[in-house]
């Protein structure tokens, strides 16, 4: 069994689907499996899977001027690997993007690979102006990604919400 | 074959179509010919044109899409022929313009230039139509083409290196981003 939790990604799937995102992109790594397999599985849900994370911005950016709502998942390096598309679609367009972001490197990871990009995330969110709040205990994820969700669509912005590790990971 | 060339001879195929361009010389082109409310423009974010045609033509399968790419940005975002050709959108053309050069920052040459065939790779991607066009004649019947067989397609069209005399229009980015979504939501 893997130690992502299927009852908590579970919880974040529902909360997607009650905010009507009905268009996910992903670029799978272990804390998303759950996610991304849910996606796959539902036949109301398009899941495109990438390539690479940016790509998602454009697809987002499409799907949003076509007038359906969208969500991305990915890993930090992920929005890493994104800015560009992130400042000069989204921002510059001023299109609602709905980021969930898998936040290694934080406290607990055992990965060295993963640590430098942790200890920037929240930096480069910052630097970006981007909207952010962290997905870290049950009782507040389905109300998070409604609320996320409610500001990127009045601001026409992006908005990110942080997976951690102590909603995504069940051992310590 | 000037780019200017072929878009005016199919751009009586874009009434109905919801078209997407990249940055630069194809915007302010397809700008001087006439603006339409279903065309929009991605004034930056290279690489992206396809990915957001992508978007489009998942979302709204009853609605043909048209993306008019270029070099440059296609080799920023090789990686999107792959996704494009994955889930195989049949109601989208994908027209690269390939005037083998960054043309709008100085014309330094791209990798088209020494050999890079965006069509084969688009076909080694998994696009199951791809065609290289070099004369204006050849463009409008491969387009024509493309819009018959119902499927994905990727047009390279080999142009020239010429360009407009400037590349900022009175169109501004917002007003055409909340126009072409007003257009998607009313059509």
């Amino acid at each position: 069994m893997s130690p992502v939790s299927t009852a908590h990604s579970r919880l974040i799937y529902d909360a997607l689907k009650t905010c009507d995102v009905r268009l996910m992109s992903a670029l799978p790594e272990t804390w998303l499996v759950h996610l991304v397999r849910m996606a796959d599985e539902d036949p109301d849900m398009t899941l495109v899977r990438l390539a690479k994370e940016e790509e998602g911005v454009g697809i987002s950016a499409g799907a949003h001027l076509a007038g359906v709502k969208s969500a991305m998942l990915m890993q930090n390096h992920g929005l890493l690997a994104s800015i560009n598309g992130i400042v000069s679609c989204a921002q510059l367009y001023r299109i609602p993007l709905l980021m969930l972001v898998s936040y290694r490197g934080d406290f607990g990871e055992r990965d060295p690979w993963q640590t430098e990009g942790g200890a920037v995330t929240e930096d480069l969110l910052r630097a970006l102006r981007i909207p952010f709040s962290h997905l870290d205990h049950p009782d507040h994820v389905a109300r998070r990604i409604a609320k996320a969700q409610t500001l990127a669509l009045s601001a026409n912005k992006p908005v990110a919400l942080l997976l951690c590790r102590d909603l995504m990971w069940e051992e310590g | 074959m000037k780019r200017l060339d072929a878009l005016r001879a199919i751009y009586s195929h874009l009434e109905d179509r919801v078209v997407v361009t990249i940055m630069g010389a194809v915007a302010a082109e397809l700008q001087s010919i006439g603006h339409r409310q279903n065309f929009f423009y991605l004034q930056h974010a290279m690489g992206l044109a396809s990915s957001m045609g992508l978007g489009i033509a998942l979302t709204r399968p009853e609605r043909q899409v048209v993306v008019f790419d270029g070099d440059g940005s296609v080799l920023m975002n090789l990686g999107g022929l792959t996704t494009l050709a994955r889930y195989r959108p049949r109601n989208m053309v994908h027209v690269v313009f390939d005037n083998e050069s960054l043309l709008s920052v100085g014309g330094f040459p791209t990798a088209t230039s020494t050999g890079t065939d965006l069509a084969a790779i688009a076909a080694a991607a998994g696009v199951p139509r791809t065609a290289t066009v070099r004369t204006v004649d050849e463009f409008s019947r491969a387009f024509a083409e493309a819009i018959a067989a119902q499927d994905l397609t990727t047009i390279v069209a080999k142009v020239d290196a010429v360009g407009p005399s400037k590349y900022v229009t009175d169109l501004s980015l917002l007003e055409n981003r909340f126009a072409f979504q007003r257009y998607l939501a009313i059509t």
